[in-house]
């Protein structure tokens, strides 16, 4: 069997810690300073935290080993028209506490490292983003499509792939005779 | 003859969809395996961001069309969390109770195709039977059996019908009967065994590093359950136990079978406190705004594991970009693990444990 053990079981409490939020949020100011552009707490169990994008690996390792994020939970690609953004979304599962993480990509050179060598769950995210939004990721293994076939020629996610965005309804507006 | 690839699907009765599980065998044992996904694709992120926010909601339904409301319900949450506003304490109540029927339902159905996984038919008729009770109580409640549109941004659609705690009480009644034969017949049979315990082991340390969540991971012996560790709508003052393995060892067939049946019980209990501690009446829906700015997510423990949505609004009355974070299409991912060093005739039984939903995966 290919079970391997390589990293011991996380403790899990399966309840959250109340004010962990602030908790992390100072832990991450200290330790990574600089490199966080802007991070905030939103509400309970939930820290905001903006880098650029050659910062990423470096946060990522930090939450990961020193703070015990063990799941990555999603990664989303954001089309900003003049930006790209990728939004990591990283999962304590002892406290319950999530961090999201979003890096600055420019529209012109979408490239980002890779966080499979941290977690293994983002591989098919990351080919999603690749195959929708056309962000590569540097150091991916197998970076194809994955939801389109493989000789689609575009980034459907992306705002300037056309798509009709008519209302395809009668507004109530409209029925009572306005435009 | 190593490095002899078999395609398995993407019509194929183990796949219970359009997917498509290439599997290396080296005689009869797999040396590895290649998920291909995206069949059903249907682009629902790109189609979201043209409809208005409740509208949305019929999208949302058939990304699982066995366990819609749970799917609905993560979205609107997201929204409401992006609106930041609160659902009245009774609409919640009426949440959880469909949210955990839906579950029952889901699993049902999980339980009606493993049955046939395994060749054992008779799971399916009587599975299948009993998810009725569930679907017509959903129908009560939401006026379909199906596809149900039944969550709203801000509360539910409607207020639940007369009497239905006392329909509800006697389904389950009926229900947790027919459990103990269902009991008797998967738990107490030599073959049921056989086929699966010991077979399509995953270790906890690689669940979570692939990102595997729900009953999957709870199969791992970690106990993660979202309505615990993330409480959402009323969970917080619900009295129910995480469905956990415990019995050590790595996460095989069985206990990803034990996981989710012995949910079922627990949804029950769910159900029935929920309908006793619910306000009698009330508000069931608060009105969202029309337009709404900013970005919001929410994460819920569905019936495969951890629904993730992602909303951004940019201030017009359609949502700017909407992500979904599925589970199966995580677990997929982690499924050339389980699979690696079993047996060719392991492959129907392994998948078939881990519930596979092809909507939500291909989005």
């Amino acid at each position: 069997m290919s079970v391997s053990a390589a990293e011991p079981v996380p403790r899990v409490s399966g309840r959250p810690v109340a004010g962990i939020e602030k908790e992390i949020l100072a832990q991450l100011v200290v330790a990574l300073g600089s490199k966080l552009k802007k991070a905030e707490t939103v509400r309970a169990g939930l820290v905001h935290g903006f880098i650029d994008r050659k910062d990423l690996v470096a946060v990522a390792t930090y939450l990961k080993v020193t703070l015990g994020f063990e799941h990555l939970a999603c990664v989303t690609a954001v089309d900003w028209k003049d930006r790209f953004e990728c939004v990591y979304h990283i999962e304590n599962y002892y406290n319950g506490c999530m961090v999201e993480i979003h890096a600055d990509v420019p529209y012109d050179d979408p490239r980002i490292a890779s966080l499979v060598p941290l977690w293994n769950a983002a591989n098919f995210h990351e080919r999603e983003a690749w195959d929708l939004m056309g962000i590569e990721f540097d150091g991916h293994p197998d970076l194809r499509r994955i939801l389109l076939p493989d000789d689609f020629k575009f980034h459907p996610l992306r705002k300037d792939f056309a798509q009709e965005v008519d209302r395809q309804y009668i507004s109530r507006r409209k029925i009572r005779g306005g435009k | 003859m190593p490095g002899f690839w078999i395609n398995m699907g993407p019509q194929h009765p183990m796949t219970h969809g359009l997917w498509n599980m290439k599997v290396q065998v080296d005689g009869e044992t797999i040396t590895d395996a290649r998920p291909e996904i995206g069949y059903l694709h249907r682009g629902y992120e790109k189609i979201m961001e043209v409809r208005e926010f409740q509208k949305n909601v019929v999208l949302t339904d058939r990304l699982c069309y066995v366990s819609s409301i749970t799917w609905s319900h993560a979205y609107c949450l997201a929204v409401e969390k992006m609106m930041g506003i609160e659902v009245p304490v009774r609409g919640q109540w009426i949440r959880v109770v469909s949210l955990e029927l839906q579950r029952i339902a889901s699993h049902l159905m999980w339980l009606a195709s493993y049955g046939p996984d395994l060749g054992f038919l008779t799971g399916l008729l009587w599975a299948l039977r009993e998810r009725e009770l569930f679907l017509d109580l959903i129908q009560l409640m939401s006026g379909a059996r199906m596809n149900q549109n039944y969550p709203r941004v801000g509360g539910v659609r409607n207020d639940l019908p007369e009497n239905f705690a006392a329909m509800c009480q006697r389904s389950i009644e009926h229900f947790l009967l027919k459990m103990e034969e269902y009991e008797k017949v998967f738990h107490d049979s030599k073959v049921f065994h056989m086929r699966t315990e010991g077979v399509g082991l995953l270790s906890a340390a690689d669940a979570i590093n692939w990102g595997v969540t729900g009953p999957n991971l709870r199969a791992c012996g970690v106990n993660v359950d979202l309505r615990r560790l993330d409480p959402y709508e009323t969970y917080e003052e619900i009295d129910f136990e995480p469905q956990v393995w415990h019995d050590g060892g790595a996460g095989d067939s069985y206990a990803r079978f034990v996981v989710r049946f012995n949910e079922l019980r627990e949804s029950c209990k769910i159900v029935l406190q929920a309908l006793e501690k619910m306000p009698k009446a009330g508000a069931y829906r608060a009105k969202p705004p029309r337009r709404a700015e900013g970005e919001g997510y929410a994460k819920t423990e569905d019936s495969r594991g951890e629904a993730l949505f992602y909303v951004i609004g940019d201030g017009d009355d359609r949502p700017y970009r909407v992500k979904i974070r599925s589970p199966v299409f995580s677990t997929m991912a982690a499924t050339p693990l389980i699979l690696r060093g079993n047996k060719l005739a392991d492959v129907v039984a392994i998948l078939g444990s881990v519930d596979v939903c092809v909507g939500e995966m291909d989005k």
